[in-house]
């Protein structure tokens, strides 16, 4: 009976993880002291905190899937209000068309990370480690290391990306619909699999290898952009500190969670969505019920170690499964 | 019927009634000759068997059939026209399909997805599930593999089946001419057998020629019509499989090895 109830669970990977979401969100409800149901709360808990690691881990789910890491879309982040900013106040862009821009810049990073790894062959950790570094010595050469006021004309859009309460996990919600029907349903998906489970296979089945990566990579780092223009208006300022590696951290963290393999090939959007929300939860509500932030870090790491664990174990399951 | 054709000889009787001919091929890599002034052809419908040591060229002559890698020199005519294979797409597209040793299966998607990999059946932007399923489903039934199911993840397959959905897979886009690279490799008697008789099909059919590449000839022995056997780069036999034996070949084989050895030992004296 366990070992078939670990069997599906081992399938049907998602679940786990939506059944660890929905008990730690019970567990903080039941916590009558806490502000945790408060609307507030539940606004910090899906639009600020949750949102950015669930948009960011569909661009990184996907490029694990092929096969790949971005470790730099942190800094994308940091960097694409900046570029906002510096277009509209310096160069006298209208505010749509910087915008714009500044999510051209974080497919233009993809790009750069996809030229270093597909086309000179710098395997992706080394790439986005070396072009998250430059993105932060720009941000911090070209801030001063002085945060900036967001631009007037673009203030308006705010509400649409973050002002109003429920925009940003609206977003979340129906990128990562959109990105599980393009993982599971369409070519691009297909391939991007493919790649990563079976490079040469792919490749001599006339799947153009390069494309898909390039692509995905650039699909990251736009999402990476958003992010950072979302957080932007969270915060209410253009800050240099923004950019970090911590949404990578996180994201990578909710797709392994989420059942994502490192080496390639599998992985979900649904299992890293909730990953997301697992990781929301847990640093939403640990400081509500009076747990320092402190201790979150070590939580966050037993998680992933217990999840890789799980991973490997269950595979292992399945293969016996099936003899 | 052109029985024999000794090698580095004259043309076939019948060239019109060869489907893939090749002439004088050789390919050296730096100053390596893999391949030395290979003459080889294959008829209409036939099967061949082409066997060989490791290492004696067969890889390389696959590679250069299937537009992988062009040969140093020599000509290939494909139904009486002469062509350059300028990739493995553009060999492909003249009717050529190759089933490599890896199989080319992506073992996370299901086998009709396998099926239909880069030559998805869609309604734009989606994929149609459904259809891809069912024309899979038939297409396996027809060639009679057995799977446990089309929605079956490829990694959930044995090694037979997955060969049988590879095999199947090419011939999917109805090629001329098949070449199967050790299609028995790694595989018990009842896993070969699958493979075996889904050849002898194909072969009944006779819309496909195929070229079958192996090391070990007990197995296609069974399949082929005729054997072609090369050994350091040169093919050394052409003879139809009622003409010979698993005697000869093997004398042959021993007979190579046991040169190589005198060699060995001359130079160490």
């Amino acid at each position: 009976m366990l070992m078939r109830v670990l069997r599906v669970l081992g399938r049907q990977r998602e679940a786990t993880v939506f059944i660890i979401a929905v008990a730690l969100f019970v567990y903080f409800l039941i916590d009558k002291g806490s502000n945790f149901t408060s609307k507030s709360n539940q606004v910090t808990l899906w639009s600020d905190f949750t949102t950015p690691i669930i948009i960011i881990a569909l661009g990184e789910v996907f490029l694990l899937i092929c096969g790949e890491i971005d470790l730099s879309v942190g800094f994308v982040v940091g960097f694409a209000p900046f570029l906002m900013h510096y277009l509209i106040d310096f160069y006298g862009f209208p505010g749509l068309l910087a915008l714009f821009f500044a999510l051209l810049f974080g497919v233009l990073v993809g790009w750069i990370n996809g030229f270093f790894t597909v086309t000179i062959g710098v395997p992706s950790f080394i790439t986005t480690l070396g072009t998250g570094f430059v993105l932060l010595g720009l941000i911090d050469t070209t801030s001063h290391d002085e945060p900036a006021a967001i631009p007037a004309q673009v203030m308006g859009i705010g509400k649409w990306l973050q002002y109003y309460a429920w925009a940003p996990i609206v977003w979340a919600v129906a990128l990562a619909a959109v990105f599980h029907i393009v993982l599971t349903r369409t070519r691009w998906g297909l391939h991007t699999v493919s790649v990563g489970g079976n490079l040469l296979g792919a490749r001599e089945a006339g799947i153009h290898v390069g494309r898909i990566k390039y692509g995905n990579f650039m699909l990251c780092g736009l999402l990476g952009a958003l992010v950072g223009l979302q957080v932007m208006y969270y915060t209410d300022n253009i800050a240099p500190t923004t950019g970090s590696y911590t949404y990578m951290f996180y994201a990578v963290t909710a797709a392994v969670i989420g059942g994502t393999a490192m080496l390639g090939g599998v992985g979900t959007i649904v299992g890293a969505f909730f990953g997301a929300v697992v990781l929301g939860i847990l640093q939403d509500g640990f400081p509500l019920i009076g747990v320092s932030a402190d201790p979150l870090y070590i939580i966050f790491g037993g998680a992933i170690l217990i999840s890789m664990v799980a991973n490997v174990q269950l595979a292992r399951l399945r293969e016996r499964g099936q003899r | 019927m052109t029985a024999t054709t000794p090698p580095g000889q004259a043309e076939p009787a019948n060239p019109e009634g060869d489907v893939l001919r090749c002439e004088h091929i050789s390919k050296n890599f730096g100053v390596v000759a893999a391949l030395i002034d290979v003459n080889l052809r294959l008829g209409r419908g036939e099967v061949l068997g082409l066997i060989g040591d490791n290492g004696a060229g067969k890889s390389t002559l696959l590679k250069i059939l299937c537009g992988f890698q062009p040969p140093t020199s020599g000509r290939i005519f494909l139904e009486g026209q002469q062509v350059t294979f300028k990739s493995v797409d553009h060999a492909r597209s003249l009717g050529i399909d190759a089933v490599y040793q890896d199989l080319a299966l992506v073992g996370q998607l299901t086998v009709f997805q396998n099926m239909f990999l880069n030559r998805e059946v869609i309604r734009w932007p989606l994929v149609r599930n459904h259809v891809m399923r069912r024309e899979a489903r038939e297409h396996l039934d027809e060639m009679g593999v057995q799977i446990p199911s089309v929605n079956a993840p490829v990694v959930t397959l044995s090694g037979g089946q997955r060969q049988a959905v590879a095999v199947a897979r090419s011939v999917f886009s109805n090629p001329k001419i098949l070449l199967l690279d050790e299609p028995l490799a790694a595989m018990g008697v009842k896993e070969g057998a699958i493979i075996l008789d889904l050849i002898l099909r194909l072969k009944h059919e006779g819309n496909v020629s195929i070229i079958i590449i192996a090391h070990n000839y007990a197995h296609v022995l069974e399949v082929c019509d005729r054997i072609n056997m090369i050994q350091g780069g040169r093919i050394t036999l052409d003879k139809l499989t009622a003409e010979t034996s698993a005697d000869e070949l093997t004398d042959l084989a021993v007979a190579e090895y046991r040169k190589a050895l005198e060699e060995r030992q001359r130079q160490e004296r």
